[in-house]
């Protein structure tokens, strides 16, 4: 079969997000940027898959500024074979990534599609499902593990109070959880060598799709901040404390 | 304003996180109705008709909404959204999963884990792990949302009556089928609803050490949670998860054990009334948001303070 999978260039995990002075967005001047985490689970299921010898080929797929050909180039050293870039500098929400991500489908004719369940940035949780809606397909939200069959998947989802599995049809969507895998480190010759791997840069016109933000943000803000309180010395001071002083026990 | 809420149930009862949720509802103003999907799930619309500010009970009864299915409960929501402005979910695992796909086949954005409504159309809601917050306004002729429970109080579970309706379900998609569910069993309260919390990190060192906590978390009648690197380090199931890609929460006490504070956790629990940090070592940014930290060994103070509880207890 062949994998498609969706990568998003995100301010990396360890930065700590400032609200610009003016409130009209964050600070990413300078700031280093990855792969989403959730993503860089969803190549690493799709490459397991290839090993597996159950996928024949992977297409990693991001949309965004140019410099998203660095988040397609980790997934092609992790083990993808091509990339394509959908290049725009307009602010994409996930009503429009599901939109275009439907298009290149289209194209690609995929029959199992991964995505990350949620990008570290927006913190939306939004974009697979959505895909898996405009496609008609089935979905397996927050997976932590997925079976491959013939013409069905089973994938066993992460819910709240334990786990849940799903049989799925093909073509089907999941959107990758914390437990699905551990993603590998890249080493420095499949970095060379995804170099020279094939990557198409298209533009949202090409695939028809109106990429127009459907949510306009007003303010960005930090919150108040919660402030540090007071040093015990012992675990009776302790539990004396939460009990005389907090009430809270 | 008409507003649609999305009932979380397991056919037999109404989960909280709906309460919070009607009362995000009633801070947009408007009718309220909520949508019971489910199979032989009366008793759960008998519930929802109770909760206070609801008028309208809509009730989808059929075997393939039985287990929530987000392909099959999302085409009965777009069925129904002509009639509403608002269309609310609560921001749970359910929630999370059905509503974008409700979104996208109506052609609108949807906003997720909201904590504030601004207005009709202008709501607050926690980007980037929560270091910032963004106000967002929606143009769309649907508004499409999901609500972070801790940020509203739950609506009370009696006094009212609504009406119950009978809706036909939807086709069943077809494409998608139940398999299997395993739920952690246990006489903890859940996370999300707990008043307690004790919350272990990557400090408690494998799985089994989780049983002290477990025996401090019911002295206090307190749920159990981790942070991700617990989790990731496979001490405990996902469910337990209290962070950004986890759990949010918020209870009157959170006690943190072995938990450095990384912001990924801070995100999911730095809205507790009370919180208590116990870690070895004393740079931890946990301590930074604790009103009452102890820079001490877990091993030897979580035992201690188990009996410490006892003591408490006898008076």
């Amino acid at each position: 079969m062949k994998i498609l999978v969706a990568v998003k260039r995100v301010v990396d995990y360890n930065v700590k997000v400032r609200a610009k002075a003016d409130g009209t967005g964050v600070e990413t001047a300078n700031v280093k940027m990855s792969m989403n985490p959730f993503d860089e689970i969803a190549v690493e299921e799709a490459v397991r898959l290839q090993e597996a010898g159950k996928a024949k080929e992977i297409v990693a797929v991001s949309l965004g500024v140019a410099a998203c050909q660095d988040t397609i180039r980790t997934a092609l050293a992790m083990g993808a074979d091509r990339g394509i870039l959908v290049e725009t500098d307009a602010e994409l929400q996930p009503l429009a990534v599901a939109k275009l991500l439907k298009a290149v489908v289209e194209k690609e004719k995929p029959e199992l599609v991964i995505l990350g369940k949620q990008a570290i940035d927006d913190d939306f949780n939004q974009t697979g499902q959505m895909l898996a809606a405009l496609l008609g397909w089935p979905q397996g939200a927050f997976a932590s593990k997925v079976e491959v069959g013939a013409d069905a998947i089973t994938v066993t989802r992460e819910v709240d109070g334990g786990l849940e599995t799903v049989a799925l049809k093909l073509p089907a969507l999941v959107t990758t959880d914390l437990r699905l895998n551990e993603p590998r480190f890249v080493k420095l010759p499949n970095i060379m060598k995804a170099k020279k791997k094939p990557l198409d840069v298209l533009k949202p016109a090409d695939l028809g799709v109106d990429v127009t933000p459907r949510l306009v943000t007003l303010k960005v803000q930090e919150p108040p901040k919660r402030q540090a309180g007071i040093k015990v010395d012992t675990v009776a001071a302790l539990v004396d404390k939460l009990h005389k002083e907090a009430h809270a026990i | 304003m008409s507003i649609l809420v999305i009932a979380e149930h397991d056919n037999a009862a109404l989960k909280a996180a709906t309460l919070n949720t009607i009362t995000a509802a009633t801070r947009i103003g408007g009718d309220i109705a909520v949508l019971v999907a489910g199979h032989n799930c009366g008793a759960v619309a008998q519930a929802a008709a109770q909760v206070a500010g609801v008028k309208k009970v809509l009730v989808a009864d059929a075997p393939h909404y039985a287990n929530q299915l987000a392909e099959n409960v999302a085409a009965l929501v777009v069925g129904l959204a002509g009639g509403y402005t608002h269309i609310l979910a609560p921001a749970t695992a359910a929630g999370k999963n059905t509503l974008p796909r409700v979104a996208a086949l109506l052609d609108v954005a949807q906003l997720s884990d909201v904590i504030k409504m601004e207005s009709a159309d202008t709501f607050v809601r926690p980007i980037y792990a929560g270091n910032v917050l963004a106000t967002v306004q929606s143009s769309d002729k649907i508004k499409v949302m999901t609500v972070r429970g801790t940020a509203f109080p739950a609506a009370a579970a009696t006094g009212g009556s609504a009406a119950i309706e009978t809706v036909a379900p939807a086709a069943d998609a077809g494409v998608s089928s139940f398999v299997s569910q395993q739920l952690t069993k246990s006489d903890r309260p859940e996370l999300t609803a707990a008043k307690i919390i004790v919350s272990g990190g990557r400090g408690m060192g494998n799985g089994e050490n989780f049983k002290l906590l477990e025996d401090v978390a019911d002295k206090l009648g307190a749920a159990v949670g981790a942070s991700r690197a617990a989790v990731d380090a496979g001490f405990v199931p996902n469910d337990y998860q209290v962070g950004q890609t986890g759990k949010v929460v918020a209870p009157e006490l959170y006690i943190a054990v072995g938990i450095s504070g990384a912001i990924q956790h801070l995100a999911g629990m730095k809205d507790s009334k009370v919180i208590a940090a116990i870690n070895k070592d004393e740079e931890a940014p946990i301590f930074q948001v604790a009103d009452y930290g102890l820079v001490a060994d877990l091993f030897v103070a979580v035992p201690e303070m188990s009996k410490e509880l006892d003591k408490l207890k006898a008076g």
